[in-house]
């Protein structure tokens, strides 16, 4: 186990697109036990893609166990995670690792539809809402390259925005 | 460290205002720090840190012709603080309804008796002259509870306001 180093802007390896992951074995489960790790000796994150370490596979974590009152599917290794259906949308305040010292608001879609893969390659289907729809795709995003500061709005727009909020 | 200035502008908007005074703050050799520019009543506002240039003095002599040309006021002083001091808000408080005078003290007053610390307030007013309607928008951070904030605001509500408490969430990812 180790915790790897996590990559910051402006290094633009954060904006290259992660191939999808073929071969399950131990190789995968050594390097996600090492993610789990990084994720954990950091601040609160609640994510963690493979990118964000120089790993360009389409690999993500998310918990978002640990926070109160928040529907949620428990600790979730997603290989190859694919969303096949948004619904709604809102706005939030995102963070990210690899973009210290800064936080913005960005919409996103309140409820999806999840495909992914298990460590064994098994497929996995998931509905998800709120707090940790809004981490899946704060973490897919990783995969394609793209950065919450890619799509932060104005702090402003949520004034006009009232009803958004409270979906 | 940096030595900071605060640089305030006002004036009469137009476009082009920030291209033209941030290229003379470039030419005079400054850095720009944060920044933030909004119309407020059809006015051109902003505020930027500015560190680094010549001293302070030749800073305001250097964008005088500037700001006469734009018609902007300029306003210079040293400020105390420096990049990366952000502070997380971990609620928002949401207030509308008709405009009347001491709404925006007395909601302010309920937040700052809560230890409600204010990091950001925008407000505008919208509807029309006869019936203008009251839009604010805080962010800050609170040590007590929401049910203690909202508890407190709740006596607004009285009077036609409508106010709404929710929690910032942050996500790290
Ligand atoms: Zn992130």
């Amino acid at each position: 186990m180790a915790i790897l180093e996590i990559l910051t802007l402006p290094d633009p390896r954060l904006g290259q697109s992660s191939r999808p992951v073929e071969i399950f074995d131990a190789a995968l489960r050594d390097f996600v036990a090492d993610l789990e790790e990084t994720r954990r000796a950091g601040p609160a994150a609640v994510g963690i893609a493979a990118p964000q370490v120089g790993c360009f596979q389409r690999i993500v974590i998310v918990d978002v166990s640990g926070r109160r009152k928040t529907p949620n599917h428990g600790h979730l290794i997603l290989i190859n995670p694919e969303i096949v259906h948004w619904d709604g949308f809102a706005i939030g305040r995102e963070g990210c690792l690899s973009v210290p010292d800064y936080t913005g608001n960005v919409i996103r879609a309140t409820h999806i539809q999840l495909k992914a893969q298990d460590l064994e390659g098994q497929e996995l289907a998931f509905e998800m809402e709120g707090f940790e729809a809004r981490a899946v795709q704060h973490e897919l995003d990783h995969l394609d390259g793209l950065l919450f500061v890619d799509r932060v709005v104005s702090r402003r727009t949520d004034l006009y925005r009232r009803k958004v909020y409270q979906t | 460290m940096p030595d900071w200035s605060m640089l305030t502008l006002v004036g009469a908007d137009r476009p082009g205002i920030v291209a033209r005074v941030t290229r003379a703050l470039y030419l005079h050799g400054c850095n720009l720090g944060e920044a933030s520019m909004i119309r407020l009543g059809g006015c051109f506002t902003m505020m930027l840190m500015v560190s680094g240039g010549e001293r302070r003095a030749d800073l305001t002599a250097a964008l005088r012709p500037i700001a006469e040309e734009l018609g902007l006021r300029i306003h210079l002083e040293p400020a105390p603080g420096g990049l990366h001091q952000h502070l997380l808000p971990n609620l928002q408080v949401r207030v509308f309804g008709a405009d009347r005078a001491g709404l925006v003290a007395d909601v302010t007053g309920i937040l700052a008796a809560q230890g409600f610390h204010v990091l950001e307030l925008e407000s505008d007013v919208a509807g029309d002259a006869e019936r203008p309607l009251y839009i604010m928008s805080i962010q800050g951070f609170c040590e007590r509870s929401i049910e203690s904030v909202r508890a407190a605001l709740a006596m607004l509500s009285d009077d036609g306001v409508s106010v709404d408490v929710a929690s910032v969430d942050l996500l790290i990812g």
